[in-house]
């Protein structure tokens, strides 16, 4: 055994050059597939991160304007959403979850506390907003129905407003002026949609229609649908358009009469394109990994070509078939494993500086290597080097002492 | 030492058989130094590597000691030739990249003895043809005399029954020819059965008997 890890070792340092460009393009070949992956991993993190903002599973609907002509009905009507089709989408879509409505005040009103004034975004909600918006309240509460239906004067409020207009001093219970009624604040909350979505507020829609003559308009409706397929959620729209389409008498064909935007089908695309995203890096990595080992194939293939003479007398002096096959395969496999490691090491190495040093990139979040990968890839690697090594092997054990002696 | 009864070897080139060896009838004795002689396509390449286990043959015995050698499968005649057998070569075919005693070492490799003991054994062996302060030296760092001693050496390190040598001078000058024929010599004195083939008169009259092959038949 630790004879022919000794002829093992002098055979790989008889060609040093050649032996190191090989291990090279092994390692190059492993390093590639691990960034790749690595860096994957932190793209769909990254992601994965943003859509964190707003439940994946949710339909957004709105108005819009009817383009085809339906019973006797012209082109171009308006579809405007009321309470009443709040309810019917309430009572007819089964599947749906938590559902709410955006009213939009006419102008964004300026929202006042002990001097200090500014413009928020306004808007006007159900209670299960929050759950569709992903909010997270930090102080006191969201929204309730008995807000909506006392038309209660409050008011939920970003981390960024609070900071604003209150200087460190606590919000809750506060009266703060907007468009010249005073509210008071229940809530504060955070969002990890980054800080534009907490410079918004919140007040019952009930109250805002109040405020701003809304009578029982409404300008979005959102819910959720539990956790359907993309095919469910695209039965889910048709069924919302055919019962809006009723109501407003629209062709529920007509894509315009109002506009839906499936977060479910998006959500599917990005993680149908991350699948797509994955299996190329696989591709593209394996390939630069097979790459080498074609290489390290090929490099023992000429070794073995150069060494016809040599591995003649071996068998003349009596080397075994296998033993011979045996040396050459553990040549490749010593040069594949050692290489692969090289490069295995190095672009953990690599990942696990990026990690640090790109911290806040939106679009490269933790990039990581999962162990179980790279073990599998390490594994591969053996085999790789083994396969890598029989078909010179074989081209060597067939090797006739009788023509390798031969004298030119 | 060798006995070949009707042994017949032919080759098929091109569709054609060659029938190179005919009933084939040699008798070598133990300790005896012989040398095979013949012109080209006589035959006797073929005889030395089926001698040599290298080849097989078609038909016929070949008895090597008491060990018939037929129908062996390739583990089986690598462990023969390295039991049996110690091989000189024309052109020597020492490994490159190992010195001159880890070149004398090889076959014990195959063996399985330690690379100390087998290191010990194949000083012995250069000191025996005189080299024992080259044992260090590459091959391409000595002579042609010195790697043909080294051949030898590595020829005798595994206690064959017989070395065959193939034209053991034929790379060589007269002068050092005539030192490898006296080392074969002292060789033989040992008891070895030494067989050399050769196709140079003055080699085959330094030995105790001339076999002629002629078209694949012995002829004196």
């Amino acid at each position: 055994m630790i004879n022919a890890v000794q002829e093992l070792f002098e055979s790989l340092a008889r060609h040093p050059v050649r032996s190191l460009l090989t291990a090279g393009s092994v390692a190059w070949g492993l390093f590639v597939l691990v960034l790749l992956l690595g860096l994957g991993n932190g793209l769909q993190n990254g992601v994965a991160w943003m859509f964190r903002d707003d439940a994946t599973n949710s339909l957004w609907v709105y108005q819009g304007e009817t383009t085809k002509p339906f019973k006797g009905h012209r082109i171009g009507r308006p579809v405007r959403f009321r309470d009443a089709d709040f309810d019917a989408l309430q009572r007819e879509v089964d599947e749906l979850e938590h559902i709410t409505g955006r009213f939009r005040a006419p102008v964004d009103p300026i929202l006042t506390y002990n001097g200090r004034y500014a413009s928020f975004d306004l808007r006007s909600v159900h209670p299960d907003h929050q759950i569709i918006e992903g909010t997270q309240i930090i102080g006191g509460r969201f929204l309730n129905p008995r807000d909506l239906d006392h038309k209660r004067k409050v008011i939920v409020i970003g981390r960024e407003v609070a900071e604003f207009l209150f200087r460190g001093s606590d919000p809750l219970g506060e009266w703060v002026d907007l468009a010249g009624t005073p509210f008071r604040v229940v809530g504060v909350f955070e969002d990890v949609g980054g800080s534009e979505e907490m410079k918004i507020v919140y007040i019952p829609i009930t109250t805002s229609r109040a405020l701003f003559r809304g009578a029982d308009r409404m300008h979005q409706i959102m819910f959720t649908i539990g956790d359907g397929t993309v095919e469910e959620s695209q039965a889910i729209e048709e069924e919302v358009r055919a019962a809006l389409g009723q109501r407003h008498h629209f062709d529920p064909a007509d894509r315009r009469a109002v506009r839906v935007r499936n977060n479910v089908e998006r959500y599917g695309q990005v993680l149908t394109l991350f699948g797509l995203l994955r299996a190329f890096v696989w591709v593209v990595g394996l390939g630069t990994v097979l790459a080498g080992v074609v290489g390290v194939s090929n490099i023992m293939l000429v070794s073995v070509k150069e060494r016809t003479a040599e591995i003649g007398l071996r068998k003349a002096v009596g080397a075994r078939p296998a033993g011979i096959v045996r040396q050459i395969v553990a040549e490749a496999v010593l040069l594949t494993t050692v290489s692969g490691y090289i490069g295995l090491v190095a672009g953990v190495a690599a990942i696990e500086l990026l990690a640090r040093f790109m911290t806040d990139n939106e679009w490269l979040r933790e990039p990581s290597v999962d162990l179980r990968a790279a073990g599998l890839a390490a594994l591969t690697l053996v085999l790789f080097g083994a396969l890598a090594g029989f078909f010179p092997a074989w081209r060597a054990a067939s090797i006739h002492p009788i023509e390798a002696l031969r004298d030119a | 030492m060798i006995r070949l009864r009707k042994l017949n070897k032919s080759y098929e080139t091109g569709g054609h058989a060659l029938h190179v060896l005919r009933d084939l009838d040699l008798d070598i004795e133990p300790g005896e130094l012989v040398s095979i002689m013949g012109s080209s396509g006589s035959g006797k390449s073929t005889l030395l590597n089926i001698l040599g286990i290298l080849d097989a043959y078609d038909s016929g015995t070949y008895h090597l000691g008491d060990t018939l050698i037929r129908g062996l499968d390739e583990r089986k005649a690598a462990a023969y030739r390295n039991e049996l057998i110690g091989f000189v070569f024309q052109s020597f075919h020492l490994l490159p990249f190992k010195n001159a005693v880890e070149n004398v070492a090889l076959p014990l490799y195959y063996r399985g003895i330690s690379r100390r003991n087998r290191q010990a054994r194949a000083m012995e062996l250069l000191e025996r043809v005189g080299l024992s302060e080259w044992s260090d030296h590459l091959p391409n760092q000595l002579s042609g005399g010195q790697k043909q001693r080294v051949a030898i050496a590595r020829a005798l390190i595994g206690n064959p029954r017989v070395v065959l040598a193939d034209e053991p001078t034929g790379a060589l000058d007269s002068t050092t020819s005539e030192e490898i024929m006296a080392l074969l010599e002292e060789v033989h004195a040992t008891g070895m059965t030494v067989v050399i083939v050769t196709h140079e008169s003055d080699i085959a009259a330094r030995t105790q008997r001339t076999i002629l092959l002629r078209d694949g038949v012995v002829v004196s």
